[in-house]
């Protein structure tokens, strides 16, 4: 009898995330990096934040007289994202990863904690969303960390000017996760010369230390499903059918947190085949990216030059072919050739070297204004690029065992680090 | 109600598509073939959806957008605004529990005893002990919610989903769910007439008026997608593929393998 209750208990002890953690003090739960980057952080494990903030949406005229093409019509300006305190408080600009916008629920989040704790926030697009390339990058080709960190500049200016007359406020910070973070060391740089905000901390949350670097591995990834990267259509459509069987058979009421849930615990899709989603997730944005810049700049990339699309016209072509171009064709066809032609002798070595955290660690060694949180299973930096940001930033790195890319990042104990860091007023410069 | 909205509906769509014409610019230099064209790509699309009238569906979606943008979206956010979050709530919960009819009727119509028992008990529950839907003592009764369309069920018994189709205000849909959706409103209207709950009150038609109103906001309160609020530009497609997968699931249909 009390060996079958033991039994039982037992089980039900193994059952619940959070037991599934090594005993290492970090309550984080899934010990798969590709797992944890697409689960994310179970809700329960989340901050509860209040249901009513004061928050409203920015649309900024950044690039003034900007001629937008008719197919974007339904862009009125780039999009930021403000909460705002009644008093006077210190304001943080947050910079969103690869491919998302100031509404994506990772920078939505951590607006929500810093708000919480009585900073302003304004979160920003990456200058990688076709929202940034068509209200706010000047080129409209993005990539170039400089040239992206110039654009992010002048939009955090409109930004400030437009807010400045409602709030008070007594410092500014910064900072970014993903290629945000990576962004946001450039802009800090840039701030020194520039000195409109003078931040006073900057924050990279899973940077990625060389950009070229970084999405080879996760091109890598694609190559893992059957019939390679040309064949994403055909992998796609299986895992598809497959989501859909697994919940027709399950009896599940709806397609609800309880259901995606258990496509993890039941190990629905194999490791390559989460790799492989992944690496799918990356290429969707980076066809979005692609598209908007070649439409902005009528290089007849993927659109024939001098088409001009109207509202109503099928995209659907110009997505399957965005959605099946890599990061190196769309640097080898696209980006390389256009700063060639900008700065002549630049070889391709120098031009991907520019492009790495690397090219400014003169200033980030000087600087005291950093710090870093990352995630040893990261697979988007090496061992040794995770060295490298260690001895680069000191003991202001924070390197926790487990969350993959950006899995733990709402995890509340990541969040409280987070506000701890902006907070905390000793490790000022 | 209905005909004022319409009449504003069709003002506004009128003068989308006329500044469609004077926005498409005139290109006079000839097209250059790009350097990728989709005849070199041999793959299948994600999700192949029949989109024979992408070109009308794209409009209402951007007529969708208008509306949102300069009718409803600020309307919702007057609502909020004004409104206390718990009076919020109630008045989602009234329309809510209305709206256990719909899913009812279509449980029978499926013949599902279980589903259809469970969704009684809601309605029943919640329209006394919840106080007319406004609180939910049902779900805390085990009695989770059995959502059911008339387009589930024609899909149950056999219909496809036929093409893709965009509706004004309502947005994505397909002409099986369009259908449902007209069988649906009827059915609703048809109840509402029957019972006339504003009959004997003197004003039974601005009260009508300002219930179908409320019910309107209510449902884009609870609904938080906005149109092209992604950005993304083939954000058209991965709104078509999420409705028709969605649907489909529902529905019990499985993508034939390839």
């Amino acid at each position: 009898m009390y060996l079958r209750l033991l039994l039982i208990i037992s089980c039900l002890v193994l059952l619940p995330l959070p037991c599934l953690a090594a005993d290492d003090g970090y309550g984080y739960p899934i010990p798969g990096a590709y797992e944890a980057t697409i689960m994310g952080t179970p809700a329960s494990l989340m901050p509860v934040f209040p249901a009513k903030m004061r928050v409203r949406q920015l649309e900024l005229d950044v690039l003034h007289n900007r001629e937008k093409p008719p197919v974007f019509f339904y862009d009125k300006g780039l999009r930021c994202t403000f909460a705002y305190q009644k008093q006077k408080a210190p304001l943080v600009f947050l910079i969103a990863g690869a491919g998302s916008n100031d509404r994506s629920t990772k920078v939505l989040t951590m607006m929500k904690a810093l708000y919480v704790a009585g900073f302003h926030v304004i979160t920003l697009p990456s200058p990688s969303h076709a929202n940034f390339i068509v209200s706010a990058s000047q080129s409209g080709v993005p990539g170039d960390l400089t040239e992206d960190a110039a654009d992010l500049y002048r939009a955090m200016e409109a930004a400030w000017q437009k807010v400045s007359g409602d709030i008070e406020v007594s410092s500014f910070y910064l900072g970014g996760y993903s290629l945000g973070a990576t962004q946001a060391a450039f802009v800090a740089k840039l701030d020194e010369e520039r000195q409109v905000f003078n931040f006073r901390k900057v924050l990279m949350i899973n940077p990625a230390v060389s950009l070229y670097e970084s999405v080879t591995r996760i091109e890598d990834m694609l190559k893992q499903i059957p019939g390679g990267p040309k064949k994403q259509g055909i992998f796609f459509n299986k895992m598809l059918s497959k989501f859909s069987e697994y919940y027709s058979y399950g009896n599940f009421v709806s397609i609800n947190d309880d259901f995606l849930y258990s496509i993890y615990t039941e190990k629905l899709f194999s490791h390559e085949e989460t790799a492989g989603l992944i690496g799918l997730t990356f290429r969707i944005n980076l066809a979005g990216m692609i598209f908007a810049s070649d439409v902005m700049t009528n290089s007849g990339y993927v659109v024939p030059r001098n088409r001009v699309l109207r509202p109503s016209d099928s995209l659907d072509d110009y997505f399957l072919v965005s959605t099946h171009l890599s990061f190196f064709d769309y640097v080898n066809e696209y980006m390389f050739p256009y700063f060639q032609k900008k700065r002549p002798g630049l070889t391709k070595a120098a031009f991907i070297e520019s492009l790495t955290l690397r090219s400014i660690e003169g200033y980030l060694k000087s600087s005291a204004k950093f710090g870093v949180m990352v995630n040893e299973n990261d697979f988007i930096l090496t061992k040794s690029e995770l060295a490298y940001l260690t001895q680069l930033f000191g003991e202001h790195t924070k390197v926790y065992p487990r969350g993959g890319h950006l899995g733990n990042l709402e995890y509340k104990e990541n969040l409280a680090y987070m506000v701890g860091f902006f907070q905390d007023k000793e490790v000022q410069p | 109600m209905r005909p004022l909205f319409w009449r504003t509906a069709v003002a506004l769509l009128v003068s989308i598509s006329l500044s469609g014409c004077a926005a498409s610019l005139v290109n006079n230099q000839a097209e250059v073939r790009p350097m990728h064209s989709i005849n070199e790509f041999r793959d299948q699309r994600f999700s192949e959806v029949a989109d024979p009238w992408e070109g009308f569906n794209r409009n209402m979606y951007r007529f969708n957008f208008y509306l949102d943008r300069y009718l409803l979206v600020p309307v919702v956010n007057g609502y909020e605004y004004v409104t206390p979050t718990f009076v919020q709530h109630r008045v989602s919960g009234i329309f809510n529990n209305l709206n256990e009819i719909r899913n009812l009727s279509n449980s029978l119509f499926q013949l599902k005893a279980k589903e259809s028992a469970i969704t009684l008990g809601r309605f029943v529950t919640n329209s006394t002990v919840g106080l007319a839907g406004m609180f939910d003592p049902a779900t805390k009764f085990g009695l989770a919610r059995q959502d059911q369309d008339f387009g589930r069920t024609l899909g149950y018994w056999g219909a496809h989903s036929g093409p893709y189709v965009v509706l004004p205000f309502f947005g994505p849909s397909s002409v099986r769910d369009t259908a449902g959706l007209a069988f649906d409103s009827a059915v609703t209207y048809g109840i509402y007439t029957a019972i006339d709950p504003f009959g004997n009150t003197g004003y039974p038609l601005a009260l009508g008026a300002a219930v179908t109103t409320l019910e309107g906001v209510d449902m884009r309160h609870q609904q938080s997608f906005r149109y092209y609020e992604s950005g993304y530009p083939f954000e058209y497609y991965m709104v078509r593929f999420l409705y028709h997968e969605k649907r489909e699931i529902e529905t019990g249909k499985h993508l034939p393998a390839e």
